[in-house]
């Protein structure tokens, strides 16, 4: 079954030419064709023929022995990053006809390493959201159902939750994301896979659709933390365009997964032991904390006294951003555009019409938030504290070497349940917001399930530009756990 | 400070401050590699940071920012090695990102002076606030069709400086003086072309009065001048129309002005209560602009000479006069112009040359001295006939004239059409003796102690020798024969 493979798998079959990249894609696209249409993973699915024919080329590579780091092995990409000549929508009703004519400068490395990019996978319009139901295309629906329950459609996390889906269900063998608050870990864990959140300024922004600039950060999302490491491996880098991004080299991360943790010091931050912490999250972090002992890992209780400010900060920053990031679709040059018969209509228009509710929710917070008489109360304010987060983390980073947290203070919830109040939608970011406030990198691992049968992540949050340590304590969770299983909506296709 | 207002209730004086924006030369725009020439087909020179699409990323220019530094060090400013990137968040058609990039809270330049002169040749110091860069937005053509409006984004991102006085000037004239002088500092430096016509230099322009004595009172601010004409008349508009409001119980509103050139008035663009929340808040896609003092003091180092110091060594190096000194530097290339015809010659008749008779045929044949048919070097190489003699002063107007016709070179035209000048004495003697035989009563007139006759000889004989005659050798024979 080529649809259950790993990268690291895919890329040693191909090597070795049990099967071909012709096989391998054509196996995915079955996979999506048989069931994107229930899960609605992929916005767009490119024509079979560009990617057979970019599959044909990776086994010229490989005939050739001029075969790439991900030579061949089929990729979904969130529809967030430009991709030329491919429709980019960010979920959108404002860019629904929206074909770049660049290529992000991710993508772009990822096809230069071989990759077959499958299509743009779905997300919560302009990455804003939890759950993945802020979307133009449509929800995505998680793969996994509840035990005994199985009718409810249950959400994937989000705003990276197609390709969370699509990594779950057999639609793509790894994918990428986008990170700004947890949207790449939450609905990892959400849908029990890998998602790796890096240090900020480790990929490059360019010519990914921005939400909150100061925060987003793209990023893995795979079956594996190896798979993890090899990819990041492609997307990271110095780029001259990105004047946000590190002038670093990229450590052969893939070196990282597996090495030994012994004496590893691994603090367990204790603001994140928050009152109320449903007690199947509580024992799956105390199991975490038993396997990193038992790998010879220094457990050391830290604190992060500023984390309850984290959720309050992050939702004056980011709107702040994005009202400002979004003014950009106003009708006038690209997008959809509203008739209308004066200027101010055209922009008001085009704008109550090409967003969405949540969308024009964040611009009207993050426009309240700037506006003089508020901007000290908020913005400043925020970015006050902001700067006291950071030093929480680095500060507790004297201490010890990685922090251990969960990923998300719940299993996948069903669609519907939530989202009756943003407030509570907001908390699911509780634990992943922090670090994107500080820009450090952070991985959320598969470690078991809840009683329901639903995926629960663990997540490992590390120094700035040390993803090194992170990969090398995943994967010691990683092999822990054995997590092994996989959801009920599962394509299994090729060989 | 002389410059008043008489009204119905006393003497009024005015306060006006001056914003200027000037488009950085630079190859390519502030954010990104677009060219900024002038006069492109529209939309030809727009990159997709420029159109703001998706995902598009500003990347700050290095020469943009040399030139803001140079210009802040041409105006004895402050500059700060640490400055800011603000966002100024608007809706308009001809700003695409919907924000226009500019350093609101901390400025690349901070306090510097410029200073004036005036008519009367007193001098006054004009603070300088602060200097910082922005974006250029781009322009709506909204004469193309009946119904619709076109963008025009090749201005779209360009490099500005927007350079803020303090409110210390107190006259129009002032006010153009200010102008003119920073227009000229920026043109030395290299950092504006100063065109105001092409929209290169644009001024806003803050004008409130107030009796003597007074704290300020309410300003209005006059947007987008274009010329510094048009920015005396408005300041000159503007103060009339608030001291009638002040003088007929009223108050004077803060708002944004424009002016109206052809009927010589301001009016009201926006008041104060459609005023812009611009929501200012720091560009999180541009790290903070950090700059090296060395780099700055490279940058010092490389610096022209600007125009007052150019002007006290004119006059001390050519000994001429603090006008004519002012005249020359003016405009740097007349400076140049100046400084290679005087170079290692007399400054005097060098300036003379310049400023009268090459102005003059300037004029009279409407070119500039960029197309100017007499080159510096070939003006140069006239001065040196004179000088040595070759051709005396009034030849030289004539050798001048044809210079101006031709473009041929001085000693050309003299051996061409045999101007040189008469120095063998048997020639000039020659034409005494002839000149003396012809007018014999006059000579008996002179002898007799009609002295003022000379002049009437020396005519004689030059027009004798067709004006060629040395005249200094003519005088000298002319009053050894009559004296005999």
């Amino acid at each position: 079954m080529l649809t259950g493979l790993t990268l690291t798998e895919a890329r040693a079959g191909l090597a070795a030419r049990k099967f071909s990249a012709r096989e391998l894609a054509a196996a995915h696209l079955s996979a999506i064709n048989s069931l994107n249409p229930k899960l609605n993973a992929y916005i767009t699915v490119i024509p079979e023929k560009d990617v057979l024919a970019a599959a044909d080329s990776s086994d010229a590579h490989y005939a050739a022995g001029t075969a790439r780091p991900m030579e061949g092995l089929p990729i979904g990409i969130k529809d967030l990053f430009c991709t030329r000549g491919v429709k980019t929508t960010a979920a959108s009703k404002m860019l629904a006809d929206f074909i770049p004519p660049y290529e992000s400068t991710v993508t772009a490395q990822l096809l230069a390493s071989g990759s077959v990019f499958l299509g743009k996978t779905n997300l919560d319009e302009f990455a804003m959201g939890s759950a993945n139901i802020n979307s133009a295309a449509g929800p995505v629906v998680s793969p996994w159902q509840r035990k005994g329950d199985e009718k409810a459609a249950l959400v994937p996390g989000g705003s990276s939750g197609g390709s969370a889906a699509a990594v779950a269900a057999g639609l793509a063998l790894a994918a990428t994301g986008t990170d700004t608050g947890g949207s790449i870990r939450q609905p990892a864990a959400y849908c029990g896979i890998v998602g790796l959140k890096p240090t900020y300024g480790r990929c490059s922004r360019w010519g990914t659709i921005a939400f909150a600039s100061s925060l987003d950060q793209a990023g893995p999302m795979t079956r594996t933390v190896a798979d993890a490491a090899l990819m990041l491996e492609a997307m990271a880098g110095f780029d001259e365009k990105d004047s946000t991004s590190a002038n670093k080299p990229v450590p052969a991360f893939s070196k990282a997964v597996g090495k030994s943790v012994k004496g590893l010091r691994v603090g367990i931050p204790a603001e994140y032991r928050a009152p109320g912490l449903a007690p199947e999250i509580s024992a799956i972090w105390e199991q975490g904390i038993a396997w990193l002992r038992e790998a010879g890992c220094e457990i050391v209780d830290v604190s992060l006294p500023h984390t309850r400010y984290g959720l309050a900060t992050y939702y004056i920053i980011a709107p702040a951003e994005c009202s400002s990031n979004l003014a950009r679709y106003d009708g006038v040059r690209f997008g959809s555009r509203a008739e209308a018969p004066s200027l101010d209509e055209l922009y008001e228009r085009t704008r109550a019409e090409g967003f969405g509710e949540e969308v024009r929710n964040r611009i009207l917070m993050g426009t309240y938030v700037l506006s003089a008489g508020y901007y000290d109360a908020y913005y400043l304010k925020a970015q006050k504290v902001r700067n006291l987060i950071r030093r929480d983390f680095t500060e507790a980073f004297e201490k010890v070497d990685v922090l251990l947290a969960p990923t998300a203070p719940s299993a996948a919830f069903a669609q519907g349940e939530n989202s009756s109040d943003p407030v509570q939608m907001y908390l699911n970011d509780i634990f992943t917001v922090p670090a994107s406030m500080a820009g450090v990198p952070a991985l959320s691992v598969p470690a078991g399930l809840d009683s329901q049968g639903l995926p629960l992540g663990l997540q490992i949050i590390g120094r700035h530009f040390d993803e090194e340590t992170v990969l090398s304590a995943g994967s010691v969770i990683e092999a822990a756990a054995g997590f092994t299983h996989k959801p009920a909506l599962f394509a299994e296709a090729g060989l | 400070m002389s410059y008043t207002i008489e009204g119905k209730t006393g003497i009024w004086e005015i306060v006006v401050g001056l914003e200027v924006h000037a488009q950085i030369v630079s190859n390519s725009k502030l954010f990104s590699g677009a060219s900024t020439r002038f006069g492109g087909e529209p939309n030809s020179q727009v990159s997709l940071v420029d159109a703001a699409f998706p995902g598009m990323l500003p990347v700050i220019n290095k020469e943009c920012v040399a030139q803001a530094v140079r210009t802040g060090l041409g105006l004895n400013a402050r500059i700060n090695l640490q400055s800011r990137f603000d966002r100024k968040n608007y809706f308009y058609a001809d700003l695409p990102q919907g924000y226009q990039i500019s350093q609101f809270e901390y400025p690349i330049v901070g306090e510097g002076t410029v200073e004036i002169e005036l008519q009367n040749g007193e001098t006054r110091q004009i603070g300088i606030t602060r200097l910082h860069m922005e974006q250029d937005a781009g322009k709506l053509l909204h004469d193309q069709d009946p119904s619709r409006s076109f963008v025009d984004l090749n201005r779209s991102g360009i490099a500005l400086m927007e350079i803020v006085s303090e409110p210390d000037i107190r006259a129009p004239e002032e006010a153009g003086a200010y102008l003119r002088k920073l227009r000229q500092i920026l043109r030395y430096l290299g950092t504006c072309d100063g065109n105001m016509e092409e929209g290169s230099m644009r001024a806003d322009v803050n004008v409130s009065v107030r009796k003597a004595g007074e704290p300020f009172r309410t300003r209005c601010e006059i947007k987008n001048v274009n010329s510094i004409r048009f920015v005396m008349q408005a300041i000159e508009a503007e103060a009339v129309r608030q001291i009638e409001i002040w003088e007929n119980g009223g108050e004077v509103d803060q708002e944004t002005r424009l002016f109206d050139a052809a009927r010589g008035e301001t009016r009201t663009m926006r008041s104060k209560e459609d005023a812009h929340d611009y929501r200012y808040f720091p560009d999180p896609d541009l790290l903070p602009l950090v700059i090296e003092q060395s780099w700055v003091d490279e940058l010092k180092k490389a610096l022209p000479e600007l125009p007052d110091a150019k002007r006290a060594r004119f006059q001390q190096e050519y000994g001429i006069t603090s006008y004519d000194a002012g005249v020359l530097v003016a405009e740097q290339i007349t400076a140049d112009f100046f400084e290679t015809v005087a170079k290692g010659r007399d400054g005097k008749l060098a300036v003379t040359w310049v400023t009268g008779d090459l102005f003059a045929a300037l004029n009279r044949t409407s070119r500039t001295l960029e197309d100017s048919p007499v080159s510096a070097a070939s003006l140069g190489k006239m001065l040196d006939l004179i000088t040595d003699g070759t051709i005396n002063g009034k030849i030289a107007k004539d050798v001048f004239e044809t210079m101006v016709e031709t473009g041929d070179e001085p000693e050309d035209i003299v051996e061409k059409k045999g101007l040189k000048q008469v120095t063998d004495t048997g020639v000039i003697d020659t034409a005494i003796d002839d000149i003396m035989t012809k007018h014999a009563d006059k000579v008996a007139e002179y002898r007799s102690g009609k002295d003022k006759l000379f002049g009437f000889f020396v005519g004689q004989v030059m027009k004798e020798t067709k004006g060629k005659a040395n005249p200094a050798l003519v005088n000298e024979a002319l009053k050894a024969k009559l004296d005999q």
